[in-house]
C-alpha cells in the first residue's frame, strides 16, 4: 500500500473517531447540551419554548413513533377532547379507511403537524399543503352544490371549517343563530361565583383571620405594610394564614415547614390547581411545566417591550404577593410585557370603554372587556355537582384557531355573524376591534340558502 | 391481547378450512386448535350490539323522548342536553371500541346514508349491501384486505325496528331517502376481525 494511501486511511480513522466521540459524548449530556449538537432545525412556535428538554415529545433514545405520538398527547389530548374533535384519530383506526391512512396517516399528530422546520410551519403548526381536506372530501360538491367552484385551499381559513374543532361552525349551530343582532340584548360576560359554589359545596366554616393571627414563625421578620395588604386580601378573609402558602410543599404535595419568603408554582398549586394547570398549559408556563426555567419576554417571538425583557413569568408576574388586583392582572400586567399592534390598541377601543365604564359602575357588572376576558375566558363547569365558573388560566386555549373564541367569549355578547366576520378580518385584530367588520363570511348564509331549499322539496 | 390473536389466528384457520368445506356452519372438527371461529365470534358480536342498541331505542330514547317526553334525543346532544341517537350511541361504542382494542372493530353503513362517509366503500361492503338487498334478512360473510391486513368481514341487516329510526331518517335534510318504513334493511353492521 503507498505511503499516501496510507495517510488518508489514517486520515479517516481518526475523524470517524472524534465525530462518533463527539456524539456519544453528546448524548450523555443534559438536555439542553444534547439539543445544541442535535436540534435538526428551528422548531415551530407552539414548541421552541420547551425545545431544550428534547424527552418531553422524543422519550429516551431509540424510542419508537408512537411514544412520540403519546407525548403528543400528554399535553394536547384534553384539548381535543373538549374540542369534540371533527377527526378523532380513533374514528381512522377502522380497516375501512385504510386507503386513506395510506395517502394521510391520520392516526399520527406529525402526519400533519411536523416539527423542526419553520418554514414551512404555519398558523396552527401545519405543514401539509394548505388543500389537504381535498384528499378524503373531493366529492364534497355532490353532496354541498354551493361548493362547486370552492377551491380546497381556504376550507379552513376562510372562518367555515377546521380540521378539529367545529363546535361553533356545524351548520345547525349556524342556523340557530341565524339572523342575531351584532350586540345581543343582554350582553355580558358569565360572573365568577366561588362564594356561591363554595357555600353550596364545603361545609368548612370559615373564619377571616386579622393581623393578630398572623401565624409566620418567630424567626420570620414581617413587613407591616405587607401584613396589612395580608389582612385585606381574599387569603386572610378566607381564612389562610402565612404558613399555609410560605411553607414549601414539595412534589407530593406535602409540607416540608421550610419559610419561602417567595412562594412559588408548587405552592400556589396547593389550592390553586386549575388555575396553575391552566398556567402551565399555556405560553406563559409551559417551560415550567416541562422542568425548564420560566419564560421570559425576551424569548417571546412577539413583540414585547424592551424593559420587560428579563422578568421571569409565575404567577406573581401578574398577581403580587399580597395585594393581588384581579382588575390589574386582567389588563395593566398584561401590557407591562406585551408590546404588539392588537395589545397597544386595546386602550381606544370600545371594550376598553366599557371595561372602564364598569369599573365605574356606569354599565352593569359583566359588561366590560379586559385583556382577559377574551384571552382568559370565564367557564362553566360541574365541579362537586354544581355549576362553578371559573377563569381559564391557560391564554392560548381559545387563541387558534381563533374561531375557538366565538362560544367561548364572542356570544356571550354578540350574534354569530358579527362575531364570525370579526375574527375572520385581520385588520380588526389589528387595532382591537375598534371599527366595524368588513369581512363577510359565509357559511351561515350558505347553511341557510340550503336549510330553506330542502324545506321547500 | 397477544393471547387473544393467537386464539383468533387458531380460529381464522379453522374458519378458512369451513369456508373452504363449502360454508358449512358447523363446529370445527375435534382435532381442530380450540377456538372461537371468526364467524361465531362475529355472530356474537352483533347480538350483543343488536341487543343493546334495541334496548337503548325502545326503553331509553322511545320511552324517555318518545312517550314521557322529559328529554329530547338530537343529534346535537351535546349542546341540546339531549339523549345521543341510537345510531349515534352505536357508533360512539365503536369508535371507543377502536381506542382500545385492535381485536375487532365495526361500523355502520348504508346505501343511503345521512353521512356520505359511511357509504359502501369497500369491494366487501358494497357486495354485501347488495347481497342483502337482494336476500333480506341473511347475513354476508366475506374475506377481505384492506391495507395489506386480511379481515373475515360479517355484514348483518340493519333493520328499522322502531318509528324513531325511520322518523327521524325520513326528515333529516341529508338523507338521500325519505320513505323507509318500520321492517325495511336500511342499512348494513359491518364486523371486521383480523385474520
Amino acid at each position: 500500500m503507498k505511503a499516501a494511501n496510507i495517510k488518508w486511511w489514517v486520515l479517516w480513522l481518526i475523524s470517524s473517531v472524534l465525530l462518533g466521540g463527539y456524539f456519544s459524548y453528546a448524548l450523555w449530556l443534559d438536555d439542553s447540551g444534547r439539543a445544541e449538537v442535535f436540534l435538526p432545525g428551528e422548531s415551530s412556535h407552539g414548541h421552541y419554548q420547551i425545545e431544550l428538554a428534547c424527552s418531553v415529545c422524543h422519550g429516551e433514545a431509540f424510542d419508537g413513533p408512537e411514544v412520540m405520538q403519546q407525548a403528543c398527547l400528554n399535553c394536547h389530548q384534553q384539548e381535543l377532547y373538549d374540542a369534540d374533535d371533527s377527526h378523532p384519530i380513533k374514528k381512522f383506526r377502522d380497516p375501512r379507511n385504510a386507503d386513506r391512512l395510506a395517502i394521510l396517516d391520520a392516526t399520527m399528530c406529525v402526519t400533519c403537524h411536523g416539527e423542526h422546520d419553520r418554514e414551512i410551519t404555519r398558523e396552527m403548526g401545519v405543514t401539509l399543503s394548505d388543500d389537504f381536506c381535498i384528499l378524503c372530501h373531493e366529492n364534497v360538491a355532490d353532496d354541498r352544490p354551493s361548493h362547486k367552484e370552492k377551491k380546497f385551499d381556504n376550507c379552513s381559513s376562510a372562518g367555515c371549517h377546521n380540521y378539529h374543532d367545529n363546535k361553533a361552525l356545524y351548520e345547525d349551530f349556524l342556523i340557530k343563530h341565524a339572523n342575531e343582532p351584532s350586540v345581543l340584548p343582554e350582553a355580558k360576560v358569565p360572573a365568577r361565583n366561588f362564594d356561591e359554589w363554595f357555600t353550596k359545596t364545603s361545609s368548612k366554616q370559615i373564619t377571616p383571620l386579622k393581623q393578630a393571627d398572623a401565624d409566620a414563625p418567630d424567626y420570620v421578620t414581617l413587613d407591616p405594610l405587607e401584613l396589612s395588604r395580608w389582612q385585606a386580601s381574599a387569603h386572610a378573609k378566607g381564612g389562610v394564614n402565612c404558613t399555609e402558602c410560605h411553607y414549601q410543599i414539595d412534589e407530593s404535595g406535602v409540607s416540608t415547614g421550610q419559610w419561602l419568603d417567595r412562594p412559588e408554582l408548587m405552592q400556589c398549586k396547593a389550592c390553586h390547581k386549575d388555575e396553575v394547570s391552566g398556567f402551565e398549559a399555556g405560553r406563559h408556563g409551559m417551560k415550567m411545566a416541562q422542568g425548564l426555567p420560566a419564560m421570559t419576554p425576551a424569548e417571546a417571538r412577539q413583540e414585547m417591550h424592551k424593559g420587560a425583557y428579563n422578568l421571569n413569568l409565575g404567577c406573581n408576574s401578574c398577581h403580587d404577593g399580597h395585594a393581588y388586583y384581579l382588575r390589574q392582572a386582567a389588563f395593566d400586567r398584561c401590557v407591562e410585557c406585551h408590546d404588539d399592534q392588537h395589545s397597544s390598541n386595546y386602550n381606544k377601543s370600545k371594550h376598553y370603554i366599557l371595561w372602564r365604564q364598569e369599573q365605574e359602575g356606569l354599565v352593569g357588572p359583566g359588561a366590560g372587556v379586559s385583556c382577559a376576558t377574551c384571552h382568559m375566558p370565564r367557564m362553566e363547569s360541574m365541579q362537586r355537582g354544581e355549576t362553578r365558573v371559573t377563569v381559564t388560566h391557560n391564554q392560548n386555549m381559545n387563541l387558534r384557531p381563533n374561531e375557538k373564541m366565538i362560544r367561548s367569549v364572542c356570544m356571550n355578547c354578540h350574534g354569530y355573524q358579527f362575531s364570525v366576520n370579526s375574527l375572520a378580518d385581520e385588520v380588526l385584530i389589528k387595532n382591537n376591534f375598534s371599527t366595524p367588520p368588513t369581512v363577510n363570511v359565509e357559511s351561515q348564509e350558505m347553511a341557510l340558502k340550503r336549510e330553506q331549499e330542502k324545506a321547500g322539496k | 391481547m397477544k393471547r387473544l390473536n393467537h386464539t383468533v389466528l387458531a380460529a381464522a384457520l379453522a374458519g378458512s378450512a369451513i369456508v373452504l368445506a363449502g360454508c358449512s356452519q358447523e363446529e370445527p372438527a375435534a382435532s381442530a386448535p380450540a377456538g372461537v371461529s371468526p364467524q361465531k365470534m362475529a355472530d356474537a358480536l352483533f347480538t350483543v350490539m343488536e341487543a343493546d342498541r334495541a334496548v337503548y331505542t325502545e326503553k331509553v330514547v322511545k320511552r324517555l323522548a318518545g312517550e314521557a317526553k322529559v328529554i329530547k334525543a338530537s343529534e346535537h346532544w351535546q349542546d341540546e342536553v339531549a339523549l345521543p341517537l341510537p345510531a349515534q350511541m352505536f357508533r360512539m361504542a365503536s369508535e371507543r371500541v377502536a381506542e382500545h382494542s385492535s381485536d375487532f372493530s365495526y361500523s355502520l353503513i348504508s346505501a343511503w346514508p345521512i353521512n356520505s362517509q359511511n357509504e359502501p366503500k369497500t369491494d366487501a361492503e358494497r357486495e354485501g349491501v347488495q347481497f342483502m338487498q337482494d336476500n333480506p334478512g341473511k347475513r354476508f360473510y366475506k374475506e377481505e384486505t384492506l391495507g395489506g391486513n386480511s379481515y373475515f368481514t360479517a355484514i348483518y341487516p340493519d333493520v328499522a325496528v322502531s318509528s324513531a329510526c325511520v322518523d327521524c331518517h325520513n326528515d333529516h335534510k341529508d338523507s338521500p331517502k325519505t320513505d323507509f318504513q318500520i321492517g325495511d334493511t336500511m342499512g348494513g353492521v359491518v364486523i371486521r376481525i383480523p385474520l
